[in-house]
């Protein structure tokens, strides 16, 4: 019980150690952040040529694009989150230290996490402008940072897991996207019907099944997490 | 090797009730009043969907038993099944756009049914894609039976969610949605031949995941006399 106890402000103080350190390492240079941005303005633009954007379908295709690019960066920095340890042996490292598997886990998630936010508090609203969306909504930020997190959850999970197989950028998405499909479509559709000034009876059922899904996957990542560092 | 005559038994059996399943389809069950002869091809869609459910969900469990106890035996039937699985659900993908075809006007449509099943092809089609990335054999069993379980944990979310959206597949057993098309009565013929496709083809499983268990068990050993041939 004492060791329980223990353990816990434990565990939080290496989470925030590799979250500290994750983000000292990018402030040096690693210039991760902001190639992603760029990469998600790119994404945008691209979006509003490839797509027809007519007003009367802009709210519903409008998310799309959004929740798309979002899905893009998030991937993209996914590739990174382990990729730093791989290339410099500092996997083991990580491994042999005397701390808990899933204080790596949050670490990386939420390095992950405040990576693809601070690219979402530049894109999203160049986002709102560009479209012409009401994208600030209390709701829709809401969705944002639940979808966000929905799909970094089982990511940086399979991150992991991708990090020791032969072309892993490649695999990451091929493993990730058909996995966080439900946190994707529940997404859009919820802020399709944000965006588009539904009633909260149409949201609902989206907005809910985005709250499982983010649950469901913190449940998993937590039970299988283990099984990835062992040995 | 010597032979290996329950596996024979059950080979030629698997043949024999697939011929039986075929002259059920085609001459027992009566001709569907509305759909014509593109009806027949519901018996072996809805077995091979089953048979490609009941594979993952053997390879769902068989990737819990490798995690809990390391089995190697579990790992290998995970594998297998996987494979299997991944075929009989592009059977149930196929056979169902042919039907469509003529009944809804279109081969496809992103109806929750369909999309679900699509999900599970990609889902079991990354697994396979993840186990030969993989070198060490160890590794590579739990980090696929890592996969498995999360894999299979996200298609009911999948098909709830698009459900959100809505459906026009037709439900025979049970109750249909109200905008459901191409929706027909069971005769007791029908659910008789259906019910024997399902059987013939659970079957066929049955007998194609121990020659595959077996072809495996045998490049494994292939693999093993190599390494000595070559130390040697």
């Amino acid at each position: 019980m004492r060791a329980a106890m223990a353990r816990k402000p434990r565990m939080l103080r290496v989470i925030g150690a590799l979250l500290w350190k994750d983000l000292l390492s990018e402030l040096r240079g690693r210039a991760l952040l902001a190639a992603l941005v760029v990469f998600a303005l790119l994404t945008v633009v691209v979006f509003n040529y490839a797509l027809d954007l007519e007003r009367t379908v802009r709210a519903s295709v409008g998310a799309g694009v959004l929740w798309v690019t979002i899905v893009f960066t998030a991937t993209l920095a996914l590739n990174r989150v382990f990729a730093a340890e791989r290339e410099h042996a500092l996997h083991e490292g990580l491994l042999l230290a005397p701390v808990e598997r899933l204080a790596i886990y949050f670490g990386k998630l939420l390095s992950g996490f405040l990576f693809v936010l601070l690219v979402a508090v530049v894109v999203v609203p160049v986002f709102a402008l560009l479209y012409d969306l009401p994208v600030a909504r209390p709701l829709n930020l809401a969705v944002l940072l639940l979808g966000t997190l929905g799909y970094l959850l089982p990511g940086t999970l399979l991150a992991a897991l991708a990090a020791h197989a032969r072309a892993r950028e490649v695999l990451l998405p091929v493993l990730l996207f058909p996995v966080a499909m439900p946190v994707i479509l529940s997404a859009v559709r919820a802020s399709q019907e944000v965006l588009a000034g539904s009633a909260w009876v149409r949201i609902a059922p989206a907005f809910n099944l985005l709250v499982a899904s983010d649950i469901i996957f913190l449940a998993l990542a937590v039970l299988l997490f283990d099984q990835l560092v062992d040995a | 090797m010597q032979r290996n005559v329950g596996l024979q038994i059950l080979s030629v059996g698997s043949g024999l009730l697939l011929l039986a399943a075929l002259y059920l389809v085609f001459v027992y069950a009566p001709l569907e009043a509305v759909m014509g002869a593109v009806q027949r091809v519901f018996y072996f869609h809805v077995a091979a969907g089953w048979v490609g459910a009941l594979a993952f969900l053997v390879a769902f469990v068989a990737g819990l038993l490798h995690l809990r106890r390391g089995s190697l035996l579990a790992d290998r039937v995970a594998l297998c099944s996987s494979e299997i699985g991944l075929v009989f659900i592009s059977m149930n993908i196929v056979s169902g756009a042919i039907w469509a075809r003529p009944i809804w006007n279109t081969w496809w449509t992103w109806d929750p049914r369909l999309t679900t099943a699509t999900i599970s092809w990609l889902l079991y089609a990354a697994y396979l894609l993840l186990r030969q990335g993989i070198e060490d054999p160890q590794r590579r069993g739990r980090f696929a039976a890592v996969y498995g379980v999360i894999a299979f944990a996200s298609v009911p979310l999948t098909f709830a969610a698009i459900r959100i959206f809505r459906s026009i597949h037709p439900v025979v057993i049970g109750a249909g949605a109200p905008g459901a098309k191409g929706s027909f009565d069971m005769t007791p013929a029908m659910r008789d031949t259906l019910l024997f496709s399902l059987l013939a083809f659970t079957v066929l499983y049955g007998a194609l995941l121990w020659h595959r268990l077996r072809l495996e068990r045998l490049s494994e050993r292939v693999a093993q006399l190599r390494l000595r041939i070559l130390q040697a």
